[in-house]
C-alpha cells in the first residue's frame, strides 16, 4: 500500500431542502483512503451512504467541506468539469449493472473512452479487449449484453469501469441483484483487481461483506461511526469454491 | 474526433432501434417525396404553358387603341379610332426595335363555299404577320405587298376553316369563298398550330390584306391594332418605349396627356400565365410542407419518448464522463440523422413518384435543383428545430436522479 492519498475528506456537510425543511443527510464525514485499499462502506437505508456515493463520484458536490480526489479540490468544479473528472479518474459500477441494451460487451466497454477524445479507435478498442481480459470475458467480446447471465453483465461493467484507468473503481451495491454464488465471483473478482493495486470503494447495505475488504466505514445518520482495519480479509474464493454448484447448469 | 465519436454514438443508438427509426422517419419521407413532387408538377405545367406561350411568339407587342377612362367614360377599344394606317407606316419605317410589324383590322362573319358555310373571323394584315405569330404558309402561297396595295380579294386560310369549307378533302387553292358577299379567291392554306393553352383553335382563321379588309370589308379607315415583333424578348421593354414615342409624337400629344393606344407585350402575357400557375405552385407546396411539418413533430415526439425511456441510458452516460453538451449533441445528432436521412429517400422516392406522374399520367414534370436543395435543407432544419428540445432536456437530468430511474 502506497502513501498515496486518492481520497481526502474533511468535514462534509450535505444538506437537501426538501419543502420547508432541511435535511442533513451528512453531518461532517471526514476520512483518507490511500492508494491500494478496498473500503466497504456501510450503512442502513438513511445513514447517508448514497449521498457521501454521489459526493465521492463527483456526481454531487457537498454543502461545505473540502473533498480532493487525486489531489484536485472537487468543491468548486463546474459540471462539466466534474465530468471530465469522472470520464479520467473514477470507474463505476451499479447494482443493476446499466449497460447498454442490444450492445456488444465490447462496445459498452468502450463508452467511457468514446467521451475522451484522447483516444482513437484503434486504442479503444485495445483497451476494453484488455479490460475484458481482465474480468475473464476474453471469450464474451461480440455477445451483446441481453444474451448474457447477470454475473456476465456485472463482469461486463466492471471491465467497463476499469477501461479508463481509474485512481479509484466506486461499486454500488455491486453484488445486490445477484445470488450468492454469483456475488461471491464477482466478490473475487474485486479481490483480485486490488491485489493488482486497484483502489476500491465498496457501498453495500450487506455487513457480510466487510469481512473480505481490507478496511470497513460505517455511517449512521450521516456520520462515521466505526472505521476499522482489517488486515486478514477473508477470501471470497474459498467461499465460493465451498459453495454447492447446484445453480450450475 | 470528438464530433466523429459522437456520431458514432447517435448510430448504435439508432441501430437498436431500427423499426421505430424508421416509421419517424417515414413521416419526413412523404412529407419530403411530396413537396419534390408537386413542385416537379408545378413547375412543369408552368415550363409547358411558357414553351407553349413562346411558341405564339415570345417577342409579340400588341398595340391597341384606346386607353383608360376619358371624362370617366370608358370605351370599347374597338370603336377607338386612334390607331391609322399613317401610324403604321412611320412605325414600319422608323423604329428600330422591331424587325416585323403588321397593322391588323378584323370582321367575324360567314364564309361561304358552296354548300359549305363556317363562321369564322376575316383579319387583314401584312405578310410580316406571319413572322409576327410564327405562322407558315404549308401549301400555295402568301398574298404580296402588290396585293396589299391593290386591295386584292385573297385569302389564306387556315386549317380548320378549310375542313369545314371543304370537307371532302378538296384542293381549296384557288377556289372562290365568300365572305359578306364578297368573293375571296384562296392563294394558300396555313401550317397546323393547334389549339393554344387557352384552347383556343389558332387554325380557325382567315388572312387577307388589311386594305382588301378595310375598303372592300368594314370600310373605315382606322385600324384595330397593330402586331410587331420585338427584335429580342429582352428587348421588348425597349420597342414599347420607342413604339410609344413614335406613336405619341404622330398624335401630337401634349406631354401630360394619357397615351390614347396601349400597348402589351408577349413576355407581360407570359408573366400573367405563369403567375397563375405559380400560385397553384405554391399552394401544392404548402400542403407539402404542412406534411413535413407533421414529419418534424414526429421526431420531435417520438426523441421526447426516447429521451424519456432512456433515461437510465443518459444517467449512465452522465456518471462515465459525458458533459451536458455530450448529451445534446447525441440526441440532435440522433434527431438530424433522421431527418436527413429521411430527407435523401424522400428526395429519391419525390424523383422516382415525379417520373411515375410523367409516364403514367402524362403530366410535364420539372424538377428543380433548388426544391431538392431546398427540401433538404429544411430537412436538416426541421431536424435540428424539432430535436433540439427533447436534446435539452436530456442533457439537463441530474445525472443522480437518472442513473437510479425505474
Amino acid at each position: 500500500m502506497s502513501d498515496r492519498e486518492i481520497i481526502v475528506l474533511e468535514n462534509i456537510r450535505r444538506n437537501f431542502i426538501v419543502g420547508d425543511e432541511t435535511v442533513h443527510a451528512l453531518r461532517g464525514v471526514s476520512f483518507r483512503i490511500r492508494e491500494g485499499e478496498f473500503v466497504t462502506i456501510m450503512g442502513t437505508s438513511g445513514s447517508g451512504k448514497s449521498t457521501l456515493l454521489n459526493i465521492l463520484g463527483c456526481l454531487d458536490t457537498p454543502t461545505s467541506g473540502e473533498y480532493l480526489l487525486d489531489g484536485i479540490s472537487v468543491q468548486k468544479m463546474s459540471k462539466n468539469e466534474r465530468a471530465v473528472i469522472r470520464n479520467r479518474k473514477i470507474g463505476f459500477v451499479f447494482q443493476n449493472y446499466n449497460l447498454l441494451p442490444k450492445t456488444t460487451s465490447l462496445d459498452n466497454v468502450e463508452l467511457p473512452l468514446l467521451y475522451n477524445s484522447a483516444y482513437n479507435a484503434k486504442e479503444r478498442r485495445e483497451r476494453a479487449i484488455r479490460a475484458l481480459d481482465a474480468v475473464g470475458l476474453h471469450d464474451r467480446l461480440y455477445h451483446r449484453s441481453n444474451q448474457m447471465s447477470g454475473g456476465q453483465q456485472q463482469r461486463v461493467a466492471i471491465a467497463r469501469a476499469l477501461v479508463n484507468d481509474p485512481v479509484i473503481i466506486l461499486a454500488d451495491e455491486a453484488t445486490g441483484n445477484l445470488d450468492t454464488r454469483t456475488s461471491f465471483s464477482i466478490l473475487t473478482l474485486f479481490q483480485e483487481l486490488h491485489a493488482r493495486g486497484r483502489t476500491i470503494i465498496f457501498v453495500t447495505h450487506n455487513p457480510e461483506l466487510s469481512d473480505f475488504s481490507s478496511r470497513n466505514i460505517v455511517l449512521r445518520d450521516g456520520r462515521v461511526i466505526s472505521d476499522t482495519y482489517n488486515d486478514h480479509p477473508a477470501s471470497a474464493r474459498e467461499v465460493y469454491e465451498a459453495l454447492p454448484k447446484e445453480t450450475d447448469l | 474526433m470528438r464530433f466523429i465519436n459522437l456520431l458514432k454514438i447517435a448510430l448504435r443508438a439508432l441501430n437498436n432501434n431500427k423499426l421505430r427509426c424508421f416509421l419517424t422517419m417515414l413521416g419526413i419521407i412523404i412529407g419530403v417525396a411530396s413537396v419534390i413532387t408537386m413542385l416537379a408538377i408545378g413547375q412543369g405545367s408552368k415550363n409547358s404553358i411558357k414553351a407553349q406561350i413562346s411558341e405564339m411568339g415570345s417577342n409579340m407587342l400588341m398595340i391597341h387603341p384606346g386607353t383608360g377612362q376619358r371624362g370617366g367614360v370608358r370605351q370599347s377599344a374597338d370603336d377607338m379610332q386612334t390607331l391609322k394606317v399613317e401610324d403604321y407606316e412611320t412605325l414600319r419605317d422608323n423604329a428600330k426595335y422591331i424587325t416585323a410589324i403588321s397593322p391588323q383590322v378584323s370582321s367575324s362573319g360567314q364564309f361561304i363555299n358552296g354548300n359549305n358555310n363556317y363562321p369564322s373571323s376575316l383579319s387583314g394584315i401584312t405578310p410580316d404577320y406571319l413572322d409576327i405569330r410564327k405562322l407558315k404558309v404549308k401549301s400555295g402561297e402568301m398574298f404580296t405587298d402588290h396585293d396589299i396595295a391593290t386591295a386584292a380579294k385573297v385569302c389564306v386560310l387556315g386549317q380548320t376553316v378549310v375542313d369545314n369549307l371543304f370537307p371532302n378533302g378538296e384542293n381549296p387553292i384557288g377556289k372562290v369563298v365568300r365572305f359578306n358577299k364578297i368573293p375571296l379567291t384562296v392563294i394558300g392554306v396555313l401550317e397546323e398550330k393547334g389549339t393554344n393553352s387557352m384552347g383556343q383553335d389558332q387554325d380557325d382563321v382567315v388572312l387577307a390584306p388589311y386594305t382588301t379588309v378595310m375598303k372592300r370589308v368594314l370600310a373605315i379607315d382606322y385600324i384595330q391594332g397593330l402586331f410587331a415583333s420585338a427584335i429580342d424578348e429582352n428587348l421588348s421593354e425597349e420597342a414599347s418605349d420607342e413604339i410609344t414615342a413614335i406613336l405619341r409624337s404622330n398624335h401630337k400629344l401634349k406631354d401630360d396627356a394619357d397615351n390614347d393606344f396601349n400597348i402589351r407585350s408577349q413576355q407581360e402575357l407570359s408573366e400573367m400565365m405563369s403567375s397563375t400557375s405559380d400560385m397553384m405552385t405554391v399552394l401544392l407546396a404548402c400542403i407539402a410542407g404542412i406534411s413535413l411539418l407533421v414529419g418534424g413533430i414526429g421526431i420531435m415526439n417520438i426523441m421526447y419518448v426516447s429521451v424519456t425511456e432512456r433515461t437510465r441510458e443518459i444517467g449512465l452516460r452522465m456518471s462515465i464522463g459525458a458533459r451536458g453538451i455530450d448529451i445534446l449533441s447525441q440526441f440532435l445528432i440522433e434527431a438530424v440523422i433522421i431527418s436527413v436521412t429521411g430527407g435523401i429517400i424522400g428526395i429519391i422516392m419525390g424523383i422516382i413518384a415525379s417520373w411515375l406522374v410523367n409516364v403514367i399520367a402524362q403530366w410535364p414534370i420539372y424538377i428543380q435543383i433548388y426544391s431538392v436543395v431546398l427540401s433538404f435543407v429544411v430537412c436538416t432544419v426541421t431536424g435540428i428545430f424539432f430535436g433540439w428540445y427533447p436534446a435539452r432536456k436530456a442533457a439537463n437530468l441530474d445525472p443522480i436522479e437518472a442513473i437510479r430511474y425505474e
